[in-house]
């Protein structure tokens, strides 16, 4: 039953600067959690560090605001330990395409269910506005103090190579597409990418909201040929529909295909989805019969104030 | 029948079975009622640097390993030419009579430094510099040569059992080894034969092969030579003896106390741990559903904390399991568990740094960096094990510490404790309390995660608890969790944090900070590993009339000044022994007793102390001859 977004709104003060992109993340966020009916005390927000960290301080669910480049680490830990509650974990494309990018690789080969939305701006708002992973090479934003010495990575290409397996782009400023993205997120049984293209008014002069609108491309007529477009509008097929190798191949480069283009014209949607992948929780499952049933948070784990875990046939094999 | 204490050694290239034979020899003794102390020493290497065990075996407790070896089975020249000066008069030599004229050069995987030390020995003894130039100087000495062809014994059992193949079983020389030893010894065969059977009772072919090998190689060396002087004919067995490997006290530890979480990245010595839960994933519980543990292997170290940190926050007792290197990548993440009040346990397996350091060797070089770990001031709990015994109700104390006073809990274990394989008494669980602190079952409205309390501790809800919604922050927070930087609000939760030292130093029962074996004019502080060496040197001089005390520190932080000042009050002369270059508990010593050590006993090579060289030192001392740092060598 769809909630009132109100409800998962907390009564700290917000002090993102005047115009910033993630405004339309988190109200996103509120309103995808709202209309899914989510229960608050059964979904954890995790956050990294940045601007964006303090993202999980505005929602009312559980909110854990943890270290640079770390967020997916305390994320999976969560969720493997108690698989019932729903784990979103946001960060800035610094904090999880350069320190914590390792993380991210091995997320994607996880494919623990839970979604993972970057704040992508191109810039390190908080330190002051030097050049973040996203950041094209020669790009010189407004406090650099010379162009960008380092090509840039390409989220959606790396989420793909990773194994993430429902990947997508959305903007900030188109708030309603948003949320319908982080929702179908959320429903996806996996490791859902959501790279949020996010201006950042203060540091990045380049990739502003009349960029995307592209207020620089106006033609004769005064008409704004904005950069951004839908691949849900192209009859672009993301999903993997069987268990083949061609198929799967053929959806992956596809996707990989569509996220290099940039420039004038940038996709936003659903680049990949593919739940014939196992989650993790199945390949634990796997190993232990009862684990979905009985996960590490809700075993009891003593009587009477002492060990109820019997070890005795273990103590047999080592007794002389 | 005099009192038995023998050490037999085996060596050999890594990966020939010099492990797997010392587990046979481990398990017979142990099964023939003997205790047993055997560690293991390995390069980090995969396949061919020389490894080797030394067992010790004795029928009374023992603790450690000392530097006499009685007999040595060797099975290649390296293992000579690195051990040949431990046997000693009246002890023996097994070793294979093809190999006598190999020379040092031929032997690779001699390092330079070793080799220049073994020549200059054997030309100012004028030998040539061959095994048999050796072998030469050990029967001067005393000892007893035990050639046999290891070739033609295989040719033999290949022909009498008619399988071609036995005869080019190299592999087969650990057993040869073990069983000429045994059959040296006079040991029943019966345990021998019921032993092999236990540790092959998956492959039934491999077992019979071996047993035939045992048999004949046994009775081979019962046959030819009879001048040994040992015999080992069994001893009455203690009801209730385990054989363990260091590393399995604190893994059954985790299992018993309730630990269902465990992110670990491989590192040397402290892996093992972690396969070792993981092998035993899923747990039996007492007129309960199965339980279990998840054990993830993750991509680092830092990811390991996290999921760990993660994973406790849901309530869930979790741990990780580390090594030095591993440890430092985690340090940022403690601090954040310090801050948010995370109860988790870090158990780590020390070993020799600094860096890379010698990765499959010894040290307690960890000590301080546990200590002062993390930027910042936040509360933390340091424990450290003595026995291996004893770290398995460490670990449930451990995990009790980490709920009551919801503080990350790092456990100091060593590479001497992880390679080591001891008997001790059957793990009693029923010992093994379970005290989860204020973890809540059932939350009121208007929750607060760090609460301001009497105790300065606060009810603690956990993720995807019905209305226990609260925030966690990095940053410095106010009692819902959302961040503050207000500088009286600050002041006041860095005191409610760190008021927990004080109420960790009250409320641990004082057993369990510093056990005192004893005071006297004479009195060694200590910790960790280096704890059953000492015991067996204070038992040596204690038969010589020469008490010496001993306390032992298990609550290294925060460290409990007042009482340990309060126990050494009227001790002359303090030594404190520990296997680091610095002597870093005694620094800790210095900080917070505001004393100085008398004397080091300090060993850094990187192989743990025998009790034989602290023995040494410590009557050195005793008879005022001893340096202010006494530095221990013995080892290959």
């Amino acid at each position: 039953m769809a909630l009132n977004p109100a409800e998962f709104k907390t009564d700290v003060h917000n002090d993102w600067c005047p115009g910033c992109g993630d405004f339309g993340i988190v109200n996103a966020i509120q309103m995808a959690l709202a209309d899914m009916g989510v229960q608050r005390d059964k979904t954890t927000i995790f956050s990294g560090i940045g601007c964006s960290g303090k993202t999980s301080h505005f929602i009312n669910t559980y909110g854990i605001h943890t270290l640079h480049g770390r967020v997916l680490t305390f994320a999976q830990g969560a969720k493997i330990a108690n698989p019932e509650m729903t784990v979103v974990a946001v960060g800035g494309d610094g904090d999880g395409l350069g320190i914590g990018a390792g993380h991210f690789v091995a997320a994607g080969r996880r494919n623990v269910d839970m979604t993972y939305i970057i704040f992508d701006n191109g810039v390190y708002g908080l330190t002051k506005g030097q050049a973040s992973p996203t950041l094209k090479l020669g790009e010189k934003t407004k406090s650099l103090p010379s162009p960008n010495t380092n090509s840039n990575v390409n989220p959606i290409g790396l989420a793909i190579a990773s194994g993430f397996t429902f990947v997508a782009r959305g903007y900030s400023y188109d708030v309603k597409h948003l949320k319908d993205l982080i929702a179908q997120a959320i429903n996806h049984k996996g490791l859902s990418f959501l790279d949020v293209l996010q201006p950042c008014p203060t540091y990045n002069d380049i990739n502003t909201r009349d960029w995307y609108a592209g207020v620089d491309l106006m033609d004769e007529a005064q008409k704004r040929h904005s950069r951004i477009y839908k691949l849900e509008e192209q009859e672009f097929e993301p999903v993997v529909h069987y268990d083949s190798e061609v198929e799967v191949n053929e959806k992956l480069s596809q996707a990989l295909i569509k996220s290099l283009e940039w420039g004038n014209k940038i996709p936003i949607g659903v680049f990949y989805k593919n739940e014939i992948t196992t989650p993790y929780t199945v390949r634990l499952q796997d190993k232990i019969p009862n684990y979905l049933e009985n996960p590490p948070a809700k075993q009891n784990i003593s009587k009477n104030g002492y060990s109820n875990t019997d070890i005795s046939k273990i103590l047999d094999s080592l007794q002389v | 029948m005099g009192s038995v204490d023998f050490t037999w050694l085996i060596g050999g290239p890594q990966g020939s079975g010099v492990e797997s034979g010392a587990n046979i020899f481990s398990r017979v003794c142990a099964e023939m009622g003997y205790q047993v102390f055997g560690k293991r020493e390995f390069y980090s290497n995969i396949k061919g640097e020389h490894s080797y065990f030394t067992v010790r075996i004795a029928d009374k407790k023992i603790h450690s390993n000392v530097n006499d070896v009685n007999l040595m089975a060797s099975f290649d020249a390296e293992t000579i030419f690195r051990h040949y000066d431990e046997i000693i008069p009246g002890g023996g030599i097994i070793y294979d009579s093809d190999m006598i004229e190999i020379k040092t050069d031929a032997v690779h995987t001699l390092d330079a430094p070793f080799k220049e030390r073994l020549h200059k020995e054997l030309e100012s003894k004028n030998k040539p510099f061959t095994i048999a130039g050796v072998l030469e100087i050990v029967k001067e000495k005393g000892v007893l040569l035990f050639p046999v062809s290891f070739k033609s014994i295989l040719e033999t059992l290949s022909e009498e059992t008619e399988n071609p193949r036995l005869k080019g079983l190299v592999r087969m020389f650990n057993v040869i080894g073990v069983s000429l030893s045994l059959g040296l010894v006079k040991m029943p065969t019966d345990s021998l034969q019921k032993t092999i059977e236990t540790i092959f009772s998956k492959k039934p072919e491999i077992a019979k092969i071996n047993q035939q090998t045992a048999t004949y190689s046994y009775n081979y060396a019962a046959a030819k030579f009879e001048n040994f002087d040992y015999e080992l004919t069994g001893t009455e067995k203690e009801p209730g003896t385990l054989l363990v490997q260091g590393f399995q006290g604190t893994a059954l530890g985790k299992m018993a106390s309730g630990c269902r979480f465990q992110p670990y990245y491989p590192i040397t010595p402290a892996s093992d741990e972690s396969v070792y839960l993981e092998t035993n994933e899923i747990l039996e519980i007492i007129e309960d559903r199965p339980g279990s543990i998840a054990v993830i292997q993750t991509e680092d170290e830092i990811c390991a904390m996290g999921m760990t940190i993660g994973s406790a926050l849901t309530g869930t007792r979790s741990a990780t399991c580390t090594s030095g290197p591993g440890f430092a990548l985690m340090t940022e993440m403690l601090g954040w568990a310090g801050i948010n009040e995370v109860p988790i346990v870090i158990t780590n397996y020390q070993r020799s740094g600094p860096s890379t350091g010698l990765p499959t060797r010894h040290g307690q070089d960890d000590l301080l960096f546990a200590v002062f770990a993390g930027h910042g001031d936040f509360p933390k709990i340091v424990y450290a094990s003595g026995e291996i015994e004893e770290s398995f109700y460490d670990t449930g104390n451990c995990f009790n510490y980490a709920d009551t006073f919801q503080v990350p809990v790092i456990h100091m274990m060593d590479k001497f404790h992880a390679s080591s394989v001891i008997t001790c008494k059957r793990f009693d669980t029923k010992k093994i309390s379970i005290n989860r602190g204020k973890l809540l079952e059932k939350v009121e409205d208007g929750y607060k995660r760090f609460e301001f309390t009497d105790d300065g501790i606060s009810p603690r809800s956990r993720l995807g608890m019905d209305n226990g919604i609260f925030w966690n922050t990095g940053d410095e927070s106010d009692e819902t969790g959302h961040i503050s930087e207000d500088p009286v609000l600050r002041a006041k939760m860095m005191d409610k944090r760190m008021s927990r030292l004080d109420l960790i130093r009250e409320r641990i029962p004082k057993s369990q900070q510093v056990l005192s074996f004893g005071v006297e004019d004479f009195t060694i502080i200590s910790w960790g590993s280096t704890i059953g060496p000492v015991l067996d040197a204070i038992d040596m001089l204690k038969k010589e009339g020469i008490s010496i005390g001993l306390i032992q520190l298990k609550l290294m932080h925060p460290f409990p000044g007042d009482y340990v000042a309060s126990l050494l009050k009227d001790v002359k002369t303090i030594i404190d022994i520990e296997a680091n270059h610095s002597g870093q508990l005694g620094k800790l010593f210095k900080q917070n007793v505001g004393r100085d050590i008398d004397y080091f006993i300090l060993k850094y090579t990187g192989r743990a102390m025998t009790s034989t060289e602290i023995y040494d030192s410590l009557k050195r001392i005793v008879e005022n001859k001893a340096d202010k740092r006494e530095i221990l060598m013995h080892g290959a």
